[in-house]
């Protein structure tokens, strides 16, 4: 089984220096488009190759770069940010590509760069990545003196910088428009589109923001082409896909595999199922902001398509598990506390509506649950739901709530009925501040 | 006042950017680097600096979690709150950090040695629960953990 974005990292070793790199293959890719392919060229394999953001949205990323705009008359400097902010709750896997491969990461985003003819980009990193910062300011030290970064890259008239950006902690930074907003100094709010970042992005220039997972499949699709890329995933979307578990599973971890590797194998094989003494319940496929399955989509490849259809996304790929000691209302409230925590406050439907659903659950979860609550709960999905909302952070809080609301109704109702938290007192969330 | 040292990495940010008040955050860090956090003196060299106002400024500063406003001791451990590791049951170590160094989330131990804070995710799920203190990450962490862990920084 081909793991391309993993096959040179190993946990516990220090990643692959550049000359390391370079020996395994490394910066081949570089060398080939500087070479032999045009920005269309490659804009035009990478669309073909079926290559969809990894960071939850999907899109196709040819297509997402066809947009900038392109020719010598465009505004300069145009930009390429790799969004490596990953604060989504029970996402992991951007961390592993980080810290174990960063030579990958820069070789994918100098692809990208040359593809939309960026002269700037940036590694947007959420603070946190302590160990990963200090191996990309290594790499990118590296990089520079080999002569693939700065002037004239390889003698091929293609410049291109390169900065790492560690940002203060926002959740909101993930979201591409607020992301540049943190990048020029400004209060993290998502911006309004049109004009979207591909035509008005960073300081007003064309941008393009890609996630790292996705960036790190580019120089793999460089060197062995689209249909290489298609192949190695066992379902009609492309690729190998980094997925994760986290929860009550024998041996959580982040695994690269096949795009489109059922749930099941997924939990069974990799996460070595539940632990003794603990059943499953339900899961979410791709982090916090998306909606729960349960034991009848065991046997669904997780991939954008399958997962849409069963009414909730793939998201990052990185499920969490609810298990039965573990109770449904009380896994849903941390959740809303995060979002309402985490909510900018711009608009008001997010920064009013979000304390109040997290406020409900807290009485519910206390023993002080009202019969009338579920209605409040279920017509904030709605309101809170896309299109009545400035970004995607109030509509993404609403999934795990609404199929919550719909999977476990019961156990919403029994904790109202019994006006008590069924399960024990210790897995009763409560907030601290 | 700011120092030369503050000053000429403050000049360098700047010079990466179309403007000066782009440098702000970036700004803010170099402050609270050197100081632990931000206070209201420093906020408004910053403000003078890069031609903001500090009413502006601050909108950004207290927009973000990592920006200290108020002052911070000379350890600041951030636990992780959010769902993975509440699943796997971090309210333990929670609990066993307030009755070890007699103190609530948002508090400084009264030797100025540690704050706590609660934190979003860590990014590191799989090993759940897990709390950084500065710079160091800790991770399948058991309450029986902590004493060792605590005796690390003084």
């Amino acid at each position: 089984m081909e793991k391309p974005l993993t096959q040179h990292i190993v946990p516990g070793r220090a990643p692959l220096s550049l000359k390391e790199y370079e020996k395994v293959g490394g910066y081949q890719s570089v060398r080939k488009i500087l070479k032999e392919m045009a920005p269309a060229d490659v804009q035009n394999l990478v669309k073909a190759s079926d290559l969809r953001g990894r960071g939850g949205a999907g899109f196709n990323t040819g297509l997402k770069w066809s947009f900038v705009p392109m020719g010598p008359e465009v505004a300069k400097p145009k930009y390429l940010v790799a969004n490596a902010d990953e604060m989504e709750p029970g996402t992991f896997k951007d961390r592993v590509l980080l810290e174990g491969n960063p030579h990958q990461l820069i070789e994918g985003m100098i692809v990208a760069a040359y593809a939309i003819d960026a002269s700037i980009s940036y590694i947007f990193m959420r603070w946190a990545y302590k160990v990963a910062a200090r191996e990309i300011i290594k790499a990118l030290d590296e990089a520079y003196e080999a002569g693939y970064l700065g002037e004239n890259i390889l003698g091929s008239g293609f410049n291109l910088d390169m900065h790492l950006h560690t940002g203060v902690g926002r959740y909101m930074c993930g979201e591409e428009t607020a992301l540049l907003n943190a990048l020029e100094g400004k209060r993290a709010n998502p911006r309004a589109k049109p004009p979207f970042p591909q035509v008005s992005g960073l300081f007003g220039k064309p941008t393009i923001v890609n996630n790292v997972e996705t960036l790190c499949c580019l120089p793999h699709i460089i060197n062995n082409g689209a249909e290489w890329f298609k192949g190695l995933s066992k379902t009609g979307d492309a690729g190998t896909k980094l997925y994760g578990i986290s929860g009550r599973v024998k041996t959580p971890g982040c695994w690269e595999l096949p795009m489109g590797t059922t749930i099941r194998e997924l939990i069974e094989e990799h996460g070595g199922g539940m632990q003794d003494g603990y059943l499953f319940k339900g899961l979410l496929p791709g982090g916090a902001s998306t909606d729960f399955l349960v034991e009848e989509h065991l046997d669904l490849p997780m991939d954008y398509t399958a997962i849409q259809a069963a009414g909730s996304r793939m998201g990052t790929g990185t499920m969490i598990i609810l298990d039965d000691q573990t109770c449904p209302v009380g896994f849903v409230h941390n959740l809303q506390h995060f979002f309402a925590q985490e909510s900018c406050g711009f608009c008001t439907p997010c920064r009013e509506g979000l304390p109040w659903v997290e406020k409900i659950l807290l009485a519910i979860d206390r023993g002080e649950g009202k019969p009338e609550h579920l209605l409040t709960l279920d017509f904030h999905t709605k309101y809170l739901g896309p299109g009545n909302t400035f970004c995607a952070l109030a509509p993404g809080a609403m999934e795990p709530l609404q199929s919550a609301l719909k999977y476990f109704r019961e156990d919403f109702e029994r904790h109202i009925h019994e006006q008590h938290c069924p399960w024990s007192k210790a897995k009763v969330w409560q907030p601290s501040i | 006042m700011l120092t030369t040292e503050e000053k000429h990495k403050i000049d360098h940010e700047i010079s990466l950017v179309p403007s000066p008040k782009n440098a702000c955050i970036e700004a803010l860090k170099i402050v609270q680097h050197s100081h632990g956090w931000v206070s209201d003196e420093s906020l408004k060299d910053v403000a003078d600096y890069v031609g903001m106002s500090p009413a502006e400024l601050d909108s950004v500063a207290t927009f973000y979690n990592l920006i200290f406003r108020r002052p911070v001791g000379r350890h600041v451990i951030l636990v992780c709150d959010s769902i993975s590791c509440w699943v796997m049951g971090y309210e333990g170590i929670r609990d066993r950090l307030y009755e070890k160094l007699n103190i609530q989330y948002g508090q400084t131990t009264e030797d100025g040695r540690f704050t706590l804070l609660p934190n979003c995710c860590l990014g590191t799920c799989d090993r759940a629960p897990a709390l950084m203190i500065d710079n160091d990450l800790y991770r399948d962490l058991t309450v029986e953990q902590l004493d060792e862990i605590l005796e690390k920084y003084t």
